[in-house]
């Protein structure tokens, strides 16, 4: 019996090292090449012998990656910004008032988070044009806001709802206005959700691609992902893979530190998103 | 408290002058939430709303890109042209099939990591956070990852196989369709199994512990107890998982259009449409794609709605 729990036992962690193995080497397997040069990159040796630099010197003098990062970081803070301002007051009237549509409202909400972009590909494209903001940082905010804003006002309903209900009354009986109970009772319990929220919103604003690959053209106007799909080298078959994974490294390593820290908020954050619905 | 008793119920109560309070305050929390709600409803009305009815109108017209001249209303003609061109079938096909094949895997794969996940044993945590990792990464990164590693010369993937003896010669994954959609399933799966593996992990920390306690006292094989007992208390969680994750497979852009390019034998109809609505200038058209896109997603979600129900009414009985 003992030997059997032993063989289970090792079968078990043989699972769990092929799990992490499967999950890590991707991005082991980018690093490692992005510290190789010219003919090193066509090594397979999974050690990197004589790591050099040039891939990530070369990503910011041959392009302008850095305008393309400073990009994302705007487009991504400016959407969460506005999208957690609007949806905390939404969320308070769908989450604390009883009205008639509440639920309609909601399951809309849900809708929109769930729509395929294309499908407003050709009319956002059109209502971006008129109003003049083709090829421009505020053009991305503003059609980001289309899976940013249903995605805050959803998981900040679920968790707005959860408050106690004693602190409101509290609050209105002492003759508070509504404003004045979701900026002073609620908001500053509001906290840590609009951080998990505004996390998850931030690295999905930031991994968006085809509206930044529709609605911009210059090379300065664009965002990380698509300045990293479209690197390119002399021919297709030319493609600079040194540069490419350099480049993926820089804006991954961020992203991966960010959500290694807050890790058990993001996974409440996520399954507070989905699971509920 | 009263405050959010029904006015009805605390009347009865008989407290007019609190009930008069309170029914005040409801009046002011409800004109209060109409003010609150603006900004977001007319935010989404324009941004979302709006685009919305404008891509349907425009898929039952001829507008181009850039064209000034007005575009004329031409019936059904563009959803004619796109029923009778091939690429819309290989389109839809190639959809189809890699939403079946990553979700299915991402379930099975899923359910496995979450298992493993609850189970109580050192370590899990370290594995928690490396499942995130992928998840982090985005698709496009993830696509250029998996683009060098499949490399048909110097690509890792295939070293590995011809090392192992697997394969004899390298081969060029993305050239050929059928390997390349099994190659950009590896990278969805790879990706967006974590996403499974949470959500299935939340419902499975939400059993009770006393089911698996009397099945293990009754000496219960371990793999009855999954699908007797885990299987059926999860669904409905799975369900909504397995429906979240289909949606967003059926959408697949940046993957096929970063891997494959616009090769029309692994475009999805996110990238067909997109393909004529912007490389072609064909507003209509791609118009027309787009909201037949739409038809097909939501008929498939009502599908998976009333498959799920169907069974979760089995159950009740």
């Amino acid at each position: 019996m003992h030997a059997k729990r032993l063989v289970g036992r090792g079968l078990f962690y043989l699972l769990v090292a092929v799990i992490i193995l499967y999950t890590l080497f991707p991005f082991y397997w980018a690093i490692v090449s992005s510290l190789r040069s010219g003919q090193g990159l066509f090594s397979t040796a999974l050690i990197p012998s004589d790591p050099v630099w040039d891939n990530y010197v070369a990503v910011f003098r041959e392009q302008p990656f850095a305008a393309n990062i400073l990009n994302s970081v705007i487009v991504a803070t400016a959407v969460v910004a506005l999208s957690l301002m609007l949806s905390l007051t939404a969320a308070y009237a769908l989450g604390r008032v009883r009205f008639r549509g509440r639920g309609t409202l909601l399951m809309v909400v849900l809708a929109v988070s769930m729509f395929p972009q294309v499908a407003v590909l050709s009319g956002l494209f059109e209502l971006i044009r008129w109003l003049g903001l083709y090829n421009s940082l505020t053009g991305l905010i503003l059609s980001y806001l289309i899976f940013t804003l249903p995605f805050t006002v959803w998981v900040l309903t679920t968790f707005m709802r959860e408050l106690p209900k004693e602190l409101e009354e509290a609050a209105l009986v002492d003759g508070a206005s509504p404003w004045v109970t979701l900026t002073r009772v609620f908001l500053p319990l509001m906290w840590p959700a609009l951080v998990t929220t505004g996390l998850l919103a931030f690295i999905a604003a930031w991994n968006e691609f085809l509206f930044a690959l529709t609605f911009t053209l210059s090379n300065e106007m664009r965002t990380v992902p698509v300045a990293i799909a479209l690197i390119t080298g002399a021919s297709q078959y030319e493609l600079p893979w040194g540069r490419v994974m350099a480049a993926s490294v820089i804006v991954t390593v961020p992203l991966i530190i960010m959500v290694l820290i807050f890790q058990r908020r993001i996974v409440a954050g996520l399954t507070a998103g989905a699971v509920k619905g | 408290m009263t405050a959010t008793v029904p006015n009805s119920v605390a009347a009865e109560a008989g407290e007019p002058v609190r009930v008069e309070i309170v029914g005040r305050m409801e009046q002011r929390r409800r004109r209060a939430a109409v003010f609150f709600l603006m900004p977001t409803v007319i935010a989404l009305l324009l941004v979302a709303g709006w685009p919305l009815v404008r891509t349907v109108y425009l898929g039952f017209t001829d507008a181009r890109l850039g064209g000034s001249e007005q575009a004329s209303f031409v019936g059904l003609a563009n959803f004619g042209f796109l029923l009778s061109d091939p690429a819309w079938w290989t389109a839809t096909w190639v959809t189809l099939k890699f939403a079946t094949a990553s979700v299915v895997i991402e379930t099975v794969l899923g359910m496995v990591i979450a298992l493993v996940l609850n189970a109580h044993l050192p370590g899990r945590g370290l594995m928690r956070a490396a499942v995130l990792v992928p998840w982090a990464i985005p698709t496009v990164i993830s696509a250029q990852m998996w683009g060098w590693m499949y490399h048909d010369l110097y690509g890792v993937v295939n070293t590995l196989l011809v090392g192992l003896g697997i394969l004899d010669a390298p081969r060029a994954w993305m050239a050929n369709p059928d390997t390349a959609l099994w190659a950009m399933v590896a990278v969805d799966v790879w990706k967006t199994t974590p996403f499974m593996a949470l959500l299935i992990l939340a419902a499975l920390q939400t059993l009770p512990h006393e089911i698996y306690e009397a099945a293990r006292v009754d000496g219960v094989h371990p793999l009855k107890v999954f699908w007797r007992i885990t299987l059926p208390l999860i669904r409905p969680a799975l369900m909504v998982a397995i429906i979240f994750r289909a949606l967003d497979a059926l959408r697949m852009f940046d993957l096929a259009y970063v891997m494959a390019g616009a090769n029309a034998a692994t475009a999805t109809l996110s990238v067909y449409a997109r393909q004529n609505l912007v490389d072609f200038q064909d507003v209509g058209f791609g118009s027309a794609a787009s909201t037949l896109l739409v038809l097909l997603i939501l008929l498939i979600t009502g599908i998976l709605l009333t498959v799920g129900r169907v069974r979760l009414a089995a159950d009740a009985r």
